[in-house]
């Protein structure tokens, strides 16, 4: 019990007080709202607004197509292959992505690689490749390619808890496909859709690596922002602006989580 | 013959047309990879020296110091890091379910919140801390470990989390205990074990954030494999795509033989609790 | 006063007939249902009885239409309704259990089916409200399944196959999910209620007691065949087959001489029933209660093994010097009569039973 205290205390409640008390603290640790100051900075609001928008869009697509997939690997047997594959190859794209996922993209669109030489091939050229790089192209692919994964992770015990009792009694009282989705699995699946989605944006709203990989020039990304904050010489009475970029980013990700809970909470209520 | 048939028909159309589509949208990139690996000098022809450099350790290790560096400090982060949650975690959220029942909430808490903190704003917090742990215990990479275990807090957390609420620790470790089993033995022979899938799959994701984690690493200036893989693809492309490929390839197949082992990996879900209506007693 | 509530029928007029004929289903090389031929009288009440894979739920998923039968036919009130989809056989059935909508309550669960045959509002809420009052839940009106124990959820799930008014009522085990004691309840309930209603009823279980209890006749199914349809009470006293003795009730198997229609049986003569083997060396099927015990010798003696108090009855088993174990029905108040090893003798009773070849 005291460990488990003392260690989340030093490593995880420190390291956030740190981040919310300095984000108020100038160099010579007096209160200041002057950190906030860098938040207006223009470079610093585009790079919060292009990864709200990022994470919107790849959370958006990747809950609806991950949402089907889901579905579609539910109604394999439980136990089969086709299951067992899929989870595992998702379970492994969702969580191990990063550098590896960059380099994935890097060598398919390289001037040779395999995806550029084959949509060369039915003339769509992908030209340059440079798109690749950029935060609203390929990025989005990139996210993506572990944002369907994650959702697919995420929403298939929610899937899989769709009752067939269900179905055959919507059947039954004289409804149609059609029917049983819009009135039964429908808002039965509703909040835990929401949910999973909104899960997805805060993963991708947090990722660092899969962009640093991809991404070397400019920082048009909030996480990218941070870390260079980080690792670059700050200039003087900046050394916390820092920490302010990253309260901004915790105050999002908290607001999310928030909505998520109480969502969580309304889809236990006719399920608990 | 009528509707069900029709019905199943169409499901499974659906189910094949579905899979198949993704399946090329995961694999291509994938598949990218190896082609790229394979391309002989200029992208001109086809050879395996990259896959052989690879395969042979000396090699690697002469050749590719960073590499080998890197390899290292992320098994041993690999070992290490689950082990420090487990010996955290399990005997703390067993005691509160058999003693504290009152605490469960704030531990559930304090699990969930790195949800709330991105890597990278830890990072930001856990410059002073480290500054500390250097100061105190020198500056060896395997200090990540201890970063680490507040990253997989939360999956951990549910995936134990899942298999305690499968089995009745109370009534378990009760019995134990009536049959004259010390609070040790009760831990170690009678939860432990009932715990295994939950351990087991709380360890593997642990084992998979290790292995794919760079932000931290990195920001800390510390050499793990995925930081090592990103500097030489600076220089040597080819091979550090062979081994961001191998990682992958490799994570699949624990996975998938993972899948396997005991009824189902109740941690693969991330946050997902599965939830079912109240059962009924049997009569 | 609107008059929304349907014109009461005369039950014997609202239910329907049902013809399964040679009905064929085979999975995966096992045949689930092997040539089942059943009819079902207008407003009867059949159990299908059986145990698990007998296929006697394949039989209900079929006439249900949620399986499609290899070959056969489903005829409801004349009419051939083997290719049409669930949805539009208007039946009404029962899950096992779960099967209730969780995001909607106990009256809008009621109201799903109604809703989709296009009633409005007023009709769908007097109707709901008549179906809930009918299962004795219309204080529980608002609440949601998981809110509901379990009995209440079955109710809730009768509630709303009838509210459709079915042509035909299918049960499927409704009431294997629950404990004991509400069972019985909910099972004369079910009982009175389809009395009330009047709808043709197949009612799938496991559980013989229950099928004995509430059907107009009972069908027994093993391995995709009907064994034997009959009322209760002539399955129960003249079983057809040795499966259906066995299953329906206990049953002591004792070897026996048959001749002429009658059976040389613990010192005592009985008579055989139709269809039964005869020879030297038969098997008879008697039951508990068609054998008497006494303290002390006589022509048939045997060892007390045990003695038990049952509530209603007792029970004493003895062992003969053959080495048969005899399973005795006793008063509840002569229980204590008997110790392990005294010395009794055994006696049939006379009632007919069935013989078998050994």
């Amino acid at each position: 019990m005291v460990p488990f205290f003392a260690y989340t205390t030093v490593f995880l409640i420190v390291p956030t007080a740190v981040v919310v008390i300095g984000a108020f603290l100038d160099a010579d640790n007096r209160f200041t709202l002057g950190n906030l100051e860098a938040l207006t900075e223009p470079s610093v609001v585009r790079g919060l607004t292009q990864s709200v928008i990022l994470s919107a869009v790849t959370s958006l697509v990747g809950a609806l197509v991950g949402g089907v997939l889901a579905y579609a690997v539910s109604t394999a047997r439980e136990g089969s292959v086709t299951r067992r594959f899929f989870t595992s190859l998702c379970g492994v794209l969702a969580q191990f992505g990063g550098v590896a996922l960059a380099f994935a993209f890097i060598a398919s669109f390289s001037a040779q690689g395999l995806l550029s030489v084959l949509l060369g091939r039915v003339g769509l050229g992908t030209g340059s490749g440079l798109w690749l790089y950029e935060w609203d192209r390929g990025l989005v692919l990139v996210y993506l390619y572990f944002q369907i994964p994650l959702m697919l992770i995420v929403f298939l015990p929610a899937v899989e808890g769709l009752r067939p009792q269900w179905r055959e009694a919507t059947e039954t009282l004289g409804g149609t496909t059609w029917t049983y989705w819009r009135r039964v699995a429908g808002p039965i699946l509703m909040p835990s859709f929401v949910g999973a989605a909104l899960l997805l944006f805060t993963n991708a709203f947090s990722a660092y690596s899969t962009a640093k990989a991809l991404v070397s020039q400019a920082n048009p990304l909030l996480p990218l922002q941070i870390g260079s904050s980080l690792s670059s010489e700050v200039i003087l009475g900046q050394e916390n602006a820092g920490k302010a970029m990253a309260l901004e980013m915790v105050l999002v990700v908290a607001v999310v989580m928030v909505l998520y809970a109480w969502l969580d909470r309304r889809a236990g209520r006719w399920m608990r | 013959m009528s509707g069900r048939s029709v019905f199943r028909r169409r499901q499974r159309v659906f189910r094949w047309v579905t899979l198949a589509v993704l399946l090329a949208f995961f694999l291509l990139p994938l598949l990218g990879m190896l082609d790229y690996t394979t391309q002989g000098p200029g992208g001109e022809g086809r050879t395996a020296q990259t896959w052989r450099t690879l395969a042979d350790v000396s090699t690697v290790s002469v050749e590719y110091p960073a590499l080998k560096e890197g390899f290292l400090a992320s098994v041993g982060l690999a070992v290490i890091t689950p082990l420090a949650m487990l010996v955290l975690l399990v005997p703390t959220m067993t005691w509160v379910r058999l003693r504290l029942p009152g605490l469960s909430r704030t531990v559930e808490f304090v699990c969930l919140l790195p949800l709330t903190v991105p890597a990278i704003v830890l990072v930001v917090g856990l410059t002073p801390v480290y500054a500390w742990v250097y100061y105190l215990f020198g500056a060896s990479t395997l200090w990540l470990s201890l970063a680490y275990v507040v990253l997989v807090l939360p999956y951990a957390y549910r995936s134990l989390d899942a298999g305690l609420r499968a089995i009745d620790v109370r009534t378990l470790s009760e019995a134990a205990r009536s049959l004259g089993a010390g609070w040790l033995t009760v831990m170690w022979r009678v939860v432990l074990p009932n715990l295994r899938t939950a351990v087991l799959s709380a360890s593997f994701l642990s084992v998979a954030l290790v292995l794919g984690e760079f932000t931290i690493a990195s920001l800390f200036s510390k050499k793990n494999l995925q930081v090592a893989m990103y500097e030489l693809g600076k220089s040597d492309a080819q091979i550090s795509v062979a081994v961001g490929l191998a990682a992958l390839v490799f994570g699949f197949v624990v996975l998938f033989a993972m899948s396997f082992v005991g009824t189902r990996p109740a941690g693969t879900g991330r946050l997902a609790r599965r939830r079912r209506p109240r059962k009924e007693n049997p009569a | 006063m609107t008059s929304t509530t349907p014109a009461p029928t005369d039950p014997s007029t609202r239910g329907i007939a049902v013809q399964l004929t040679e009905l064929r289903r085979v999975y995966g090389g096992v045949a689930a249902l092997d040539g089942l031929t059943l009819h079902l009288e207008p407003g009867e009440l059949v159990a299908l009885l059986g145990p698990s894979g007998c296929g006697k739920t394949t039989a209900l998923r079929c006439l249900a239409g949620l399986e499609d039968p290899d070959s056969g036919s489903i005829e409801v009130g004349g009419r051939d309704i083997t290719g049409v989809p669930t949805n539009k056989r208007d039946m009404g059935m029962v899950f096992q259990a779960y099967s209730l909508f969780p995001h909607m309550t106990a009256r809008q669960n009621v109201e799903f089916g109604l809703e989709l045959r296009g009633r409005d509002r007023s009709a769908r809420r007097a109707r709901a409200g008549e179906m809930l009052e009918l299962v004795g839940l219309s204080v529980h009106a608002d609440k949601y399944a998981h809110q509901l124990s379990g009995g209440q959820q079955q109710r809730v799930a009768l509630a709303r196959a009838l509210a459709i008014e079915p042509q035909v009522l299918l049960l499927d085990e409704p009431l294997s999910a629950l404990d004991a004691k509400v069972r019985a309840q909910l099972r004369d309930e079910i009982r009175r209620i389809q009395l009330e209603v009047g709808t043709t009823t197949l009612f799938v279980t496991h559980d013989q007691e229950e099928a004995l209890a509430v059907a107009d006749r009972v069908g027994v199914m093993s391995v995709g065949r009907l064994e034997q349809v009959a009322p209760p009470a002539e399955l129960y006293s003249a079983p057809r087959t040795p499966f259906v003795a066995d299953f329906v009730g206990l049953t002591n198997r004792l070897r026996a001489r048959v001749e002429d229609g009658r059976a040389q049986v613990l010192g005592g003569s009985i008579p055989v029933l139709p269809g039964s083997a005869d020879g030297p060396e038969a098997v008879v099927l008697v039951r508990p209660e068609g054998i008497v015990v006494e303290p002390g010798d006589g022509p048939a003696p045997a060892t007390v093994v045990s003695a038990s108090f049952l509530g209603g009855h007792g029970r004493v088993v003895a062992r003969t010097p053959e080495g048969e174990e005899v399973s005795v029905q006793v008063a509840n108040t002569d229980v204590t009569r008997y110790r392990p090893g005294d010395r009794v003798h055994l006696a049939p009773r006379g009632d007919a039973a069935l013989a078998v070849a050994d």
